[in-house]
């Protein structure tokens, strides 16, 4: 039995949204999962879900092998940090840390104790006195994550709490939390909407499209293995190209080139789908790429084209490369890392 | 430095805000220092007289009323009372209800609130019989129960506790569930601290809203002894002068000085909590 399981777990909002979909998974103990997926796909309602804070339509939660359908969220041992960290501004910092510890009927010296040490590992020891309206956002982040470390819960829920940080805190903070959870080794589930965050964050990652879990498991497994082109193109940055094409009999015809020995019975239209990363030049390549925009990011070179009918195809290379504008490149598919989905509904076929 | 016209013009305007407001109380203050004579055949005073300590202790000694009891201390200190009780109990009322009426989202909620809110088309001038008759018949009438009781319910705090209460983000309940409070906890933990500026004002308002009570405590009171300082200002002190029933002015000047103590010393206690919540929410 796992620590956390979620079985056909549906939520209809009063309005008639239906917002989840009969979702089933299981998470481990001491595991970090992601769920990551485009705004508005359910993310928040399914952890809101666990936390207590909606009411399941239909469906069960389970916590530690208890059910938790009806159970209070103030007695399911959970703790949940906010996009914009829900402090409580009439407190400092340090009787926000032990608000919960008190309600739980903790003595003095212990929470002092607790409250100290989380703080401590926060690095907020010094701020202790000071009201959240006198901290930077940084230091409001790392309170919001004490609020919910010095309980020691059963489970944390974050949901997007980066979001309200510049880039480099973000990553940053991102770090420290990776780090934080290892330590503490409690049980996290992580809302993003953010690919990169959920890739470096997650041990297991669930990529969420309209109330619907499209797929679960590993960032490399979903990485290297989308099994559908929503999941293809959302994980990975820059995004997948995809082109229209189309199979038969294991040949797969597309804008100007054909692939053959596709590892696919299916007959039909298609659409390929080629990773900017999993390309590089040749003499006599399958692909011919008209360069309009070079992108330097310094470690690497975006480079932006056209072949045939297809406009702004991405090819990733290496930095020192010095590639022009204007310039014709002949590009070939690595190892056959290409992807090939049914135009139809959109699921891999290859 | 340079100072702006435009300052200039704010600092006259805001000195001639301050003198409107002044002007009235000097006059009455420097106007019963004088005797009664002097302000009767001069008009009201601007200078200081020499009947200070005299005026100020007739009106406090002095037992006026029927059965030449009841004195101006007394009164004022039922007055106190009175508004004390209103706006103690008037701020916790609207505190609870508007709580109740946003953070339960039970269905009668809007119906409920529009209810409360149209009491205020009927004060309680409209409805003094039955308001009477009610108290009448629980045997309340000269006692403070009855003097403060029917005059509780505010529809007009409420709305105000709602609006506020409706501006408080709802991670900060969901937070504060996760962190284990209740309802209870909830509200005493959250919602007081985080209005009590807002607390502070209504408080002021409803307890001079109180103290100048008229036509309640009028009907209400047969008995002398629960007499308030606005119905004490009309029945005593007329003195009879070469037989005709003239006011003493002098001395009701110096009770009204005295009667506006007690909601000042009210305003000057609250005063930190009081400018910040006009000014500013702490959020
Ligand atoms: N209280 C509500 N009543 C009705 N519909 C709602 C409510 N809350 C959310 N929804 C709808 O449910 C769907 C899922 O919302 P949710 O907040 O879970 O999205 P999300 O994945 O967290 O998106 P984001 O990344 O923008 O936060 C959306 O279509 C939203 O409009
Ligand atoms: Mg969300």
């Amino acid at each position: 039995m796992s620590f956390l399981e979620l079985n056909k777990v549906t939520k209809i909002y009063p309005n008639g949204t239906k917002a989840v979909h009969e979702t089933s998974m299981n998470v481990e103990n001491g595991e970090f999962m992601v769920f990551v997926g485009p705004s508005g796909c359910g993310k928040s309602t399914l952890l809101r879900m666990i936390a207590g804070l909606e009411d399941i339509t239909e469906g069960n939660i389970n916590l530690d092998g208890i059910l938790i359908n009806k159970v209070d969220p103030s007695e399911r041992d959970v703790a949940m940090v906010f996009q914009n960290y829900a402090l409580y501004p009439h407190m400092n910092v340090y009787n926000n840390l032990a608000y919960g510890l008190k309600n739980r009927g903790i003595s003095k010296e212990d929470i002092e104790k607790k409250v100290n040490e989380a703080a401590k590992l926060l690095q907020i020891s010094e701020y202790l006195q000071r009201k959240p309206s006198m901290l930077s956002g940084g230091q409001r982040q790392r309170v919001a994550m004490g609020r919910a470390i010095v309980r020691s819960p059963k489970i944390f829920l974050f949901d997007e709490p980066l979001s309200n940080l510049d880039a480099k805190l973000r990553i940053q903070m991102r770090l420290e939390i990776k780090k934080l959870q290892q330590k503490v080794g409690v049980t996290s589930i992580f809302v993003t909407h953010d690919q990169v965050e959920a890739m470096t964050l997650a041990d297991r990652l669930a990529v969420i499209n309209n109330g619907l879990i499209e797929q679960l498991g590993t960032p490399i497994e979903i990485y290297n293995n989308p099994k559908s082109m929503f999941v293809a193109g959302f994980i990975g940055s820059p995004q997948m190209n995809f082109l229209e094409g189309e199979l038969k009999n294991k040949t797969l015809t597309s804008e100007g080139f054909e692939i053959n020995n596709v590892t696919s019975d299916f007959n039909g239209p298609v659409i390929l789908g080629i990773r900017p990363e999993h390309m590089s030049q040749t003499d006599k390549g399958l692909i011919n790429l008209s360069v309009d925009l070079v992108e330097q990011l310094g470690s690497d070179n975006l480079i932006y084209g056209e072949i045939k009918n297809k406009k702004d195809f991405c090819f990733r290379c290496s930095g020192s490369q010095i590639i022009k504008k204007g310039s014709k490149l002949s590009l070939n598919i690595n190892d056959n890392n290409y992807y090939v989905f049914d135009k139809s509904n959109g699921n891999r076929v290859n | 430095m340079k100072i702006k016209l435009s300052q200039i013009l704010a600092h006259i305007v805001l000195i001639l805000g301050v003198l409107l407001m002044v002007i009235p109380i000097w006059l009455s203050f420097a106007s019963s220092t004088h005797d009664t004579v002097t302000i009767l055949k001069e008009g009201m005073k601007f200078g200081l007289g020499d009947q200070l300590t005299r005026n100020y202790n007739e009106v406090l000694n002095e037992k006026g009323g029927w059965s030449e009891e009841v004195t101006a201390a007394k009164m004022f200190i039922n007055s106190f009372i009175m508004a004390l009780g209103i706006a103690t109990l008037k701020v916790i009322i609207s505190a609870m209800s508007a709580y109740a009426l946003v953070y339960f989202r039970f269905k009668l909620a809007v119906p409920i609130f529009w209810l409360i809110f149209i009491t205020l088309l009927v004060p309680l001038e409209v409805r003094i019989f039955p308001s009477y008759k009610i108290v009448s018949d629980l045997g309340l009438t000269n006692s403070y129960t009855g003097l403060v009781l029917p005059l509780v319910a505010s529809a007009t705090a409420t709305f105000f506790f709602r609006q506020f209460y409706k501006t408080i983000p709802d991670e900060l309940l969901e937070s504060a569930k996760l962190d284990g409070a209740n309802s209870w906890r909830f509200f005493i933990d959250f919602l007081v601290p985080l209005s009590k500026t807002m607390i502070a004002a209504m408080f002021i308002f409803m307890f001079v809203y109180g103290y100048s009570q008229y036509l309640w405590p009028l009907i209400m009171t047969t008995s002398e002894e629960y007499w308030t300082v606005v119905m004490g200002m009309k029945i005593i002190f007329t003195e009879s002068y070469e037989g005709v029933a003239l006011p003493r002015t002098a001395e009701r000047f110096a009770y009204i000085i005295l009667s506006m103590i007690p909601p000042v010393l009210v305003v000057v206690f609250l005063q930190k909590w009081f400018i910040k919540g006009l000014i500013q929410t702490e959020k």
